[in-house]
C-alpha cells in the first residue's frame, strides 16, 4: 500500500500526537541527568523536579519586598499589554481593511503606503517609540500596534477585496447604501477572516512584546525572563517560557472556539 | 412607448469589442429570454442593463428615465451562484430584500414585526418555509436559486434580470423552478431578461428570445468583431408565426 494512503487509527493518531513531545522531554530529563550527575551545581538544564517546585514556588510564594505573587503580576501586565495592542490594532485593521476592499478612492490612497509601511522593521522603530512615547505602557503597546497594524490591513483589505462582487451588486440592487453595504455584507465576511489573521499575528506580537519588554520595564513576562538571565535561573526562565507557550496555546485555541461559535454559516472549520 | 430601450449599445474592453450596435425595445411586461455562445457578452449585456457598467457607446434607457448610473432597487437580479448572502439565514436574506435600504440595513420594533410576518408568507410562497432558519450553505441548488428569486422579488424590482439561474441545476428541478417562475411573474408582471443556455427554456419561458452572436467574422482574428442581435424570434405561440431576421448573419451560410 502506498504511503499516501496509510491513514492511522484514533488510538494512533493520538499516539502520534503525543510522541514528539514526550520526545523532547524525555530528551531533556536525560541532558539534564548527565549534566548533573557531573556538577551536582550546573544550572544550564536544571532537573525537571527543580523547574516544577520553582513553577510552584513561583505562583504560590509572595515576593519578600513587595509582597505580591510577581508571576501572576507579570503574566497580567504582558497580557494586558498584548490585548490593548492587538485589540487596538484588529479595530483598527478592521475599518481600514474594508475602506481600503469597498472603496477604489481609498484603496487608490491608502494600498500602496500601507504596502511601503509594512516593509519598515517594527523593532528598528522601537527607540523612536521610547523616544517619542516613554519608557511607560505606551510604548510598548504602540510596538505591537506598529508591529502588526500593516500586516492585518493587507490582509483585511484582501478579504475584503475576495468577496464575490456578486453579492456587493445583489446588495445594490436591494438599495443598499455604501454604509449598509459595508455593515451588512462586508463586515460580517471579514471578520472570521479578522479572528483568522488575529491569530496569524500573536506570535509577531508576543515578539514585540517580550522585546519592549526586555528592554524598558519593571514588570511583564519578558521582563522577567531577561532579568532573571543574569542570574542564570534557567529554572525560573523555562518556567515563563512554557507559561507563555501555554497562554499563547490558549490565547489562539479560545480565537478558534470563538470562530466556530460566532460564524456558523462558514461551512470550513479555521 | 417602450420600456427598456437599448439604443446603439456598444462596449469595448481593453479596445476588445464584446457588443456591437445592439438595438432592442421592450414592453413593459415582457419576458425576454437571451441566448447566445459561452463569451459572447450575454452576461455583458445584463450588466449594461443592470447599470453595473457603462456602455462605451449608446443608452439604455428605463421608462424614458435618463440612464441609471449604478445599480439600484428599480431592479433585481439572480446570477448562477453568490446569489444570496452566505452569513444570513434563509428568513434573514429575504428581510433584506426590505431592510438594506434602510439607514442600518435593519428593522426596528413593528416594522420589524410586519417584515418577519411577511417574510415568513413569502417563505411559504416559494416553499422554504420548512428551513427558514438555516444558511444557504445547507440547502440544494434550487433551493438556493428560489432564495435568490424571492429576495430579489422582495425589493420590487420593475425589472428582473436572470444570468443563467437554472445553469447548474438538474433537470428534474429545472422543471419544477419554471413553473414557479411562470406563476410569479403572472402575479406580479414584472418584466424579465433570463439568460440561458438551453433553447428549449428560452422559448418555454420567453415572450421573445433573443440571440446574440456575431455579425462578422474573421477568421484569422475571431476577436476582431463583436456579438449583437442577430434575431429576435417572437416566442409565444410556441414561437410559431412572427420571426424577424434582424441582422445578415454568417450562422446561415455554410463555410
Ligand atoms: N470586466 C471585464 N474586463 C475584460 N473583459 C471582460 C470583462 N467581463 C467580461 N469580459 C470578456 O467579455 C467577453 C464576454 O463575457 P460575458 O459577457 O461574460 O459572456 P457570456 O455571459 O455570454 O458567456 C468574454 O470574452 C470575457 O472574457
Ligand atoms: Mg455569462
Amino acid at each position: 500500500m502506498r504511503l499516501i494512503n496509510i491513514k492511522p487509527g484514533r488510538a494512533s493518531a493520538s499516539l502520534l500526537m503525543l510522541l514528539p513531545f514526550a520526545a523532547v522531554l524525555i530528551a531533556y530529563a536525560i541532558g539534564s541527568e548527565i549534566r548533573l550527575s557531573e556538577n551536582p551545581s550546573d544550572k544550564l538544564l536544571p532537573a525537571p523536579g527543580t523547574i516544577w517546585d520553582t513553577a510552584v514556588r513561583l505562583t504560590t510564594e509572595a515576593d519578600r519586598r513587595s509582597g505580591r505573587i510577581l508571576f501572576w503580576h507579570d503574566t497580567w501586565a504582558s497580557l494586558k499589554r498584548l490585548g490593548l495592542g492587538i485589540g487596538i490594532s484588529a479595530f483598527t485593521a478592521l475599518v481600514i481593511g474594508l475602506l481600503i476592499g469597498l472603496l477604489p478612492l481609498m484603496r487608490s490612497f491608502l494600498s500602496q503606503f500601507v504596502a511601503v509601511l509594512s516593509m519598515i522593521p517594527p523593532l528598528a522603530l522601537l527607540p523612536i517609540l521610547f523616544i517619542v512615547f516613554g519608557l511607560g505602557e505606551l510604548s510598548k503597546v504602540v510596538l505591537i500596534v506598529v508591529g502588526t497594524l500593516p500586516f492585518l490591513i493587507r490582509d483585511l483589505s484582501q478579504r475584503t477585496l475576495e468577496i464575490p462582487q456578486e453579492l456587493l451588486v445583489k446588495a445594490q440592487t436591494l438599495g443598499a447604501s455604501s454604509w449598509v453595504i459595508a455593515i451588512r455584507v462586508a463586515l460580517p465576511q471579514v471578520l472570521p477572516r479578522l479572528i483568522q489573521g488575529v491569530r496569524l499575528s500573536l506570535g509577531p506580537a508576543w515578539l514585540f512584546l517580550i522585546a519592549a519588554e526586555a528592554i524598558a520595564s519593571d514588570l511583564g513576562l519578558g521582563y522577567r525572563i531577561f532579568l532573571v538571565r543574569r542570574y542564570l535561573a534557567m529554572d525560573v526562565i523555562l518556567t515563563y517560557v512554557i507559561w507563555i507557550t501555554f497562554l499563547a496555546f490558549v490565547i489562539d485555541w479560545a480565537l478558534r472556539w470563538i470562530s466556530r461559535r460566532t460564524f456558523p454559516w462558514m461551512e470550513t472549520g479555521l | 412607448m417602450s420600456f427598456v430601450t437599448i439604443e446603439n449599445v456598444f462596449q469595448t474592453y481593453d479596445d476588445r469589442p464584446i457588443l456591437e450596435r445592439v438595438n432592442v425595445e421592450v414592453d413593459e411586461g415582457q419576458f425576454m429570454s437571451v441566448v447566445g455562445a459561452s463569451g459572447c457578452g450575454k452576461s455583458t449585456f445584463l450588466r449594461l442593463l443592470l447599470a453595473q457598467e457603462q456602455p462605451t457607446r449608446g443608452q439604455v434607457r428605463v421608462a424614458d428615465a435618463p440612464p441609471a448610473m449604478e445599480p439600484g432597487l428599480d431592479r433585481g437580479i439572480v446570477f448562477q451562484k453568490y446569489s444570496v448572502f452566505p452569513h444570513l439565514t434563509v428568513r434573514e436574506n429575504i428581510i433584506a430584500g426590505e431592510s438594506f435600504r434602510h439607514r442600518w440595513g435593519r428593522l426596528f420594533g413593528a416594522e420589524r414585526r410586519d417584515a418577519l410576518t411577511r417574510a415568513d408568507e413569502t417563505l411559504v410562497r416559494i416553499g422554504l418555509d420548512h428551513v427558514a432558519d438555516a444558511y444557504p450553505a445547507t440547502l440544494s441548488g434550487g433551493m438556493q436559486q428560489r432564495l435568490a428569486i424571492g429576495q430579489a422579488l422582495v425589493a420590487k424590482p420593475r425589472i428582473l434580470l436572470l444570468d443563467e439561474p437554472f445553469g447548474a441545476l438538474d433537470p428534474g428541478t429545472r422543471l419544477n423552478m419554471h413553473d414557479f417562475l411562470q406563476n410569479l411573474r403572472a402575479e406580479t408582471g414584472m418584466t424579465v431578461f433570463m439568460v440561458t443556455h438551453d433553447l428549449e427554456e428560452a422559448f418555454k419561458l420567453g415572450d421573445r428570445v433573443l440571440v446574440f452572436d456575431k455579425p462578422r467574422w474573421d477568421p484569422n482574428d475571431p476577436t476582431l468583431y463583436g456579438a449583437t442581435i442577430t434575431y429576435d424570434f417572437d416566442a409565444r405561440d410556441g414561437g410559431i408565426p412572427f420571426q424577424t431576421l434582424k441582422e445578415e448573419t454568417h450562422v446561415l451560410h455554410s463555410a
